[in-house]
């Protein structure tokens, strides 16, 4: 009984040992309001962010983080990169960048259970989905730009418990089974190494993704998730059968098993009490032109009143 | 009433990181006024100054260990012997600085404890709720407060529910406030046979971690440049008037984003809080973000080439005018001047 038990337990355990077995890596990407072009209708009455009405883009960091997944798959004989999202149908639009930049797939996890969920019901949701593909490597940005918290990826890695390594700049080496990485720090670097499986966080300062592939791009442009396709009123059952890689998977809350009273507002123990929009209480402040007597009277009074010199 | 902790870094010197003494600062204010105690956990390696440090903010328990194993920090340890102190524990509060260890730390706890975590506040008070939907009452939150999302925007954020309310605030945000008498704290030895030898599984092979030579928090008279300023070179004017005033140089989000400056040199929610004497302001046009880490400079003068500028209202000098052709003009001037 004991062996048996014993067979159990080291089958599960994963190991990567050869160069040859395939080693799965998962890319967590978001596709987030551009925060650099924010309009006036960006927050909603219950105080969280009303996606709709902005320009949404790749978030930045998760570029980074895609091109260390791309760049381990590089240096593997055999890899497999999947991307997956959280957020609703049009992040299906990130899906697609990757695969045109290099990434094997895509999933798109999505469900109105998600909506209204904080960081912690967010890596909940996403660790449900990344335990699907079950990989050796998860990789993600430090942080994304509309919330800065760069809580994700540290949760996610908890709640699979995963070892993590944050901040990481580079890539220095991976080689049987044992990645050594550059974490950039406040004020220096800290090289690290560390068997898999790991969650890495990558920083703004690693490489710049690669480009979209034009290849790539003719080849999965028509990709799609399928409520994609009814959005738009076309049918594509005879292509995807054809060709199944257009086929982009949407998963629900129930497809990844989450228990739902882990998910959204109801999931998530942080509550926003109240948003104050910023009334700028106008100081009595002298104005001065860029002309040479203006700067002088400037700098004159600044040295009278001992503000400076 | 359980306490308020507040996890404590070690810098490469052996000493208690600023960031993390001016959480203690505000940690005091707040156990004062809930009427509990302050709390302190250091983990790392010769910990003999840190601690004597530590003994001018009013704090009641250290939680400590010293042991080789500790420093530098590690994610996983760290994580597992804060965690299982929290347990035990059981604070209601827990204080981290938002710096790559504090980032690094606190959500994992969080995630395990699976309470609330608020990154980056800027403000921390102690307040009331009501739910009127689940009609339930709570007194005494931490209201986290923190510029959300697209600028013009503040969030108080609670966690009616779970504890300890975690919060993560930048360096420089809280002021650093020593209490005028010295105490000695109890040391209670954080248990460390709780380690396993998986959570070695991360090493550090090098490191290179330099002082910093920057000292803005420290600096009478900042000099800001933001995405007015255009390019890089153009920074140089900002660095020529701040030799000649003995100031340093910041620079807002949207700066260090284009490259203009270094990351170390950001300004606002996200980057440092300054309070100088003189805030030059050029070429920002003052996102809340940005004001939240430099409104309470004593002095502003904003120079930008838009009179509807956000942070013309917070300046006591507003320049209109091309801000490459202001500051020259300034340095002239002050040559002149001081004559």
């Amino acid at each position: 009984m004991y062996v048996f038990f014993y067979i159990f337990a080291a089958t599960h355990k994963k190991t990567l040992n050869s160069k040859f077995m395939k080693l799965k890596i998962v890319v967590l990407a978001k596709q987030v309001p551009d925060t650099r072009n924010v309009g006036k209708d960006a927050m909603k009455e219950d105080g969280t962010v009303n996606r709709g009405a902005l320009p949404a883009i790749f978030n930045p960091d998760d570029l980074n983080a895609l091109e260390l997944a791309l760049e381990i798959k590089d240096r593997h004989k055999n890899a497999e990169v999947s991307v997956i999202t959280m957020g609703p149908t049009r992040a299906a639009e990130i899906i697609r960048e990757s695969i045109y930049r290099g990434a094997d797939k895509g999933y798109l996890l999505t469900d109105r259970k998600f909506a209204g969920s904080d960081t912690l019901a967010t890596s909940y949701a996403l660790s449900k989905a990344v335990e699907k593909i079950n990989p050796d490597l998860i990789v993600c940005g430090l942080q994304a730009i509309d919330g800065d918290t760069a809580q994700v990826g540290p949760q996610v890695a908890e709640k699979l418990n995963f070892p993590q390594i944050t901040y990481v700049e580079k890539l220095e080496s991976f080689e049987n089974n044992k990645l050594v990485l550059v974490r950039r720090l406040e004020r220096g670097v800290e090289t690290v190494s560390t068997t898999l499986p790991v969650l890495l966080t990558v920083h703004s300062s690693a490489t710049p993704c690669r480009p979209m592939h034009a290849k790539r791009v003719l080849k999965y442009k028509h990709a799609h998730t399928t409520t994609e396709l009814q959005e738009q009123n076309r049918d594509y059952t005879d292509l995807i059968k054809e060709f199944p890689y257009l086929h982009i998977e949407e998963w629900s809350a129930e497809a990844v098993k989450a228990d739902e009273n882990h998910l959204g507002l109801g999931g998530s123990p942080t509550k926003v009490k109240e948003i104050e929009s910023v009334v700028l209480t106008q100081k009595e402040s002298k104005q001065f032109t860029e002309k040479d007597q203006d700067i002088d009277q400037l700098m004159k009074e600044l040295l009278e009143t001992r503000v400076i010199g | 009433m359980k306490s308020i902790f507040v996890y404590c870094e070690l810098t490469e010197e052996y000493r208690i990181a600023d960031v993390s003494l001016e959480l203690l600062s505000k940690g005091k204010k707040l156990a004062d006024e809930l009427g509990t105690s302050l709390e302190a956990v250091v983990l790392g390696v010769n910990l003999d100054n840190a601690l004597e440090q530590l003994r001018s903010f009013g704090i009641s328990v250290i939680h400590c260990a010293d042991n080789e194993k500790l420093y530098p920090y590690r994610t996983l340890i760290h994580t597992k012997l804060v965690q299982s102190l929290f347990e035990k524990e059981q604070p209601q509060i827990a204080l981290f600085g938002a710096t790559s260890i504090g980032r690094d730390l606190a959500p994992r706890i969080a995630s395990a404890l699976r309470c609330g975590l608020t990154a980056d506040c800027t403000n921390l008070v102690i307040g009331d709720h009501k739910d009127e939907r689940k009609k339930m009452e709570y007194k005494n939150l931490l209201y986290q407060i923190r510029p959300a999302f697209g600028g013009n925007i503040i969030a108080t954020i609670i966690n009616p529910e779970t504890r300890p309310q975690m919060a993560t605030v930048r360096e420089g945000v809280m002021k650093l406030e020593p209490q005028s008498t010295l105490n000695n704290p109890t040391k209670k030895e954080v248990d460390l046979s709780v380690l396993t030898p998986e959570d070695n599984v991360v090493q550090i092979i090098e490191r290179h971690i330099e002082a910093s030579k920057l000292n803005l928090k420290g600096s009478q008279i900042l000099i800001a440049g933001g995405y007015g300023m255009g390019s890089k070179e153009n920074f140089n004017v900002l660095y020529e008037l701040a030799d000649l005033l003995g100031a340093e140089v910041g620079g807002t989000r949207a700066a260090v984003d284009a490259g203009f400056c270094e990351s170390e040199r950001q300004i606002g929610q996200t980057g440092i809080t300054v309070r100088p004497k003189l805030y030059i302001a050029c070429g920002i046009s003052g996102a809340v973000q940005h004001r939240a880490g430099m409104d309470q400079s004593a002095k502003i003068i904003s120079i930008n080439t838009s009179a509807q500028a956000p942070i013309n209202a917070i300046a006591d000098y507003v320049v209109i005018g091309d801000v490459m052709k202001v500051i020259p003009k300034m340095i002239q001037s002050y040559k002149k001047q001081i004559k």
